[in-house]
């Protein structure tokens, strides 16, 4: 009984940890812009494949992931300059829209230009399992929690306590005022962008050697990490961080005590609850009213 | 030219079949046209693409050859995606429209039993290359299919299980349409081939980790055997799980995952599973007087130095177009109910799926011998006899 329940947490918070990296993403977009990026799903995938795509050139995983890092940063830059950017004054819902056709475009060109297949990567530090108290942990749920904590490390201190950070959240706050004061914002919007696409585009690498990779591969992680983002609230970075593993953690649980068939029903139900009773998530207090 | 021909050849005949065969070579010059409907694009494009080139690539070969009574194939094809709704308009176009004689098609189960209805009221011979049973099971008087059954994948393995005395079992399988066709044929089979199902879990066809499920099945007292049935990478990352987790209890997988995408996307956790699948797969590694040995050979030889790596349901096309122009050989011409009766009679042919015996009672006609077990060694697929 122990054992088994050591093995479903450890399970879920890796899972959970994927679903985090995830629910940062959409929070840096949402913070800058009030928007929600449903292209963010797209970063992971690009992170993965196009690692795949690197590995099958022939060179070693650190220059593939870096060079895949920047590809999936390219992509968020471009998305924000050539479709966000001329309909920045366009409404919330444009915005979205147009997030929306921009991971269908992403999809699509993946598609064509890489392929359909599943592609593995091969684990950062080999396969062999380390056990913990009787429960099977791999390495590369340690490369996956150990690299969220450090995201989450470098994403307080940048928020907190650089000149940039502090840019982003004044905009966020009061663009005018923002503007006023001599923050550019379109460079923050673009700075925002960039930073949701490595985001996701980590996640994406992380997640590759444990559940291979494939052009369609961001749909339900991009679903998972907008519940991890609903469920933390996008209040502060800790919001999606905790509904991540949370969520994480339910579904292991309820695949494991329950049925895994109602796994998915566990969590959305757990969702729906939060968002009825604490309409800002969990981590939601605070009545400053938000367009989103 | 042709049509001297089949005027030379009914005028040796007498009576009515020389009436009829004389009739017919007034139009000889005429194309035969096959009908066909197929999921080239979208989420089913993996079935449509390779059936659609193979279909393609034969119906030239045909031709190349003379045709079939003097007489060329035209293709009609329409892509219809996963709609089920476009899959009727495109039948409906076909018999109303271009006229097709017979019609092969039909890549996913949903869109088959789409228009299985108008192909039964229009009466016109459809053959069918999707895989469930339902699709002549009852039978249709039209209707056909050359794709194995899950039920048959199912019995494959449970016979292998028992064979090795591994008669208690855990299940886990897929929530997708493919999981969830083989887990009910399955446990439905599973009692009279005397498997018990102890352990029945499942897993969403784009879950990440299959750890939990596992861990439960694990913890079920007296299973002897694990059997993962799905899609996808879904499996793949079970079966990683599976060892990582430190179980050893023989591992089996079902044909959903019989390619060698498996064995790259699992790595090395794939030694020692067994699954089932058709001898296509596994072409080259048929003994030399295995029946099925000439004709899949020939059949990979010709897709894949065109295309690239051949897949099964690229078979499936290639069986019911051979079957078809078997038929029509037999049946003297594309005379509908001559055609359906001549395809019923389909008898020892041999294709890709196996060996075809159909009759009245049974349109695909294929028995449990389709099914090779296979198990995985070194990377790479073992015949296991």
């Amino acid at each position: 009984m122990g054992v088994e329940f050591l093995q479903f947490l450890l399970s879920g918070l890796t899972v959970g940890a994927t679903y985090a990296l995830v629910g940062l993403g959409f929070w840096i977009i949402h913070t800058a812009c009030g928007v929600i990026n449903f292209a963010q799903g797209e970063f992971v995938m690009l992170g993965g494949m196009a690692t795949a795509a690197f590995l099958g050139l022939g060179m070693p995983l650190p220059v593939a992931i870096m060079l895949a890092l920047a590809v999936a940063v390219v992509a968020g830059l471009l998305l924000e300059r050539l479709a966000v950017e001329p309909t920045r004054n366009g409404s919330v819902v444009t915005l979205i829209i147009i997030t929306i056709g921009a991971s269908i475009f992403f999809r699509g060109l993946v598609q064509v230009v890489l392929d359909k297949d599943f592609h593995p990567l091969p684990a950062f530090s080999g396969e062999e399992p380390i056990l913990i108290g009787g429960a099977a942990v791999m390495p590369q749920s340690l490369w996956v929690v150990g690299a969220t904590a450090a995201v989450v490390l470098g994403l307080w201190l940048f928020f907190e306590h650089s000149l940039h950070g502090k840019a982003v959240r004044a905009a966020a706050a009061n663009l005018l005022a923002a503007r006023l004061c001599g923050i550019r914002v379109r460079f923050v919007l673009l700075l925002s962008f960039g930073m949701s696409a490595l985001l996701g585009a980590i996640a994406g690498v992380l997640i590759a050697p444990i559940s291979a990779t494939y052009y369609e591969v961001g749909i339900m992680l991009g679903l998972k990490g907008f519940c991890a983002a609903m469920l933390g609230g996008l209040r502060s970075g800790w919001g999606p961080v905790v509904g991540g593993l949370v969520l994480g953690v339910v579904e292991a649980m309820g695949a494991g005590y329950l049925a895994s068939a109602y796994k998915d029903a566990v969590a959305f139900v757990i969702i729906l609850l939060v968002l009825m009773f604490m309409p800002r998530g969990l981590l939601g207090r605070g009545a400053r009213s938000e367009r989103v | 030219m042709h049509a001297e021909c089949s005027r030379g050849l009914g005028s040796a005949l007498v009576g009515l079949a020389a009436m009829v065969i004389a009739a017919s070579a007034a139009v000889a010059a005429d194309p035969i046209r096959i009908g066909s409907f197929l999921s080239v694009t979208g989420g089913a494009s993996f079935l449509g693409d390779p059936e659609l080139k193979t279909l393609e690539m034969y119906i030239d070969k045909v031709n190349a050859g003379g045709g079939v009574l003097g007489r060329t194939l035209e293709l009609v094809h329409y892509d219809v995606g996963d709609d089920v709704t476009k899959a009727r308009t495109a039948v409906k176009r076909l018999i109303t429209n271009d006229k097709v004689d017979l019609i092969i098609g039909g890549s996913s189960t949903g869109t088959t039993m789409a228009v299985v209805p108008l192909v039964e009221k229009e009466e016109i011979p459809f053959i069918s290359l999707a895989a469930a049973v339902v699709i002549i099971d009852p039978v249709k008087k039209w209707v056909f299919k050359v794709a194995h059954t899950d039920r048959m994948a199912c019995g494959a393995v449970f016979r292998d299980m028992k064979k090795r005395g591994l008669n208690d079992i855990a299940l886990l399988s897929g929530t997708d349409a493919f999981g969830q066709s083989m887990r009910t044929q399955c446990l439905d089979l599973a009692g009279s081939l005397g498997i018990r199902v102890l352990g029945d879990e499942t897993f969403g066809p784009k879950d990440t980790d299959m750890t939990p499920q596992l861990t439960k099945l694990r913890s079920v007292a007296g299973v002897k055997a694990f059997f993962i049935a799905g899609f996808g990478q879904g499996p793949a990352i079970a079966n990683k799980n599976y060892r990582q987790l430190g179980m050893t209890l023989p591992l089996y997988q079902s044909h959903g995952v019989a390619s060698k995408s498996f064995i790259e996307l699992a790595g090395e956790s794939a030694e020692g599973v067994r699954l089932p699948a058709a001898a296509l797969l596994v072409a080259e590694k048929l003994r030399a007087n295995d029946p099925q040995k000439p004709v899949v050979t020939a059949y990979k030889t010709a897709y894949e130095s065109k295309f690239g790596p051949v897949s099964t349901f690229g078979g499936h096309s290639h069986d019911a177009l051979l079957i078809a122009v078997d038929a029509i050989k037999r049946a003297g011409g594309v005379d509908k109910p001559k055609l359906r009766d001549a395809i019923e009679k389909t008898s020892g042919f041999v294709g890709t799926a196996g060996i075809v015996r159909m009759s009245a009672a049974d349109h695909m006609g294929l028995d449990a011998s389709a099914f090779r077990m296979l198990e995985i060694r070194n990377g790479d697929w073992v015949v296991i006899e």
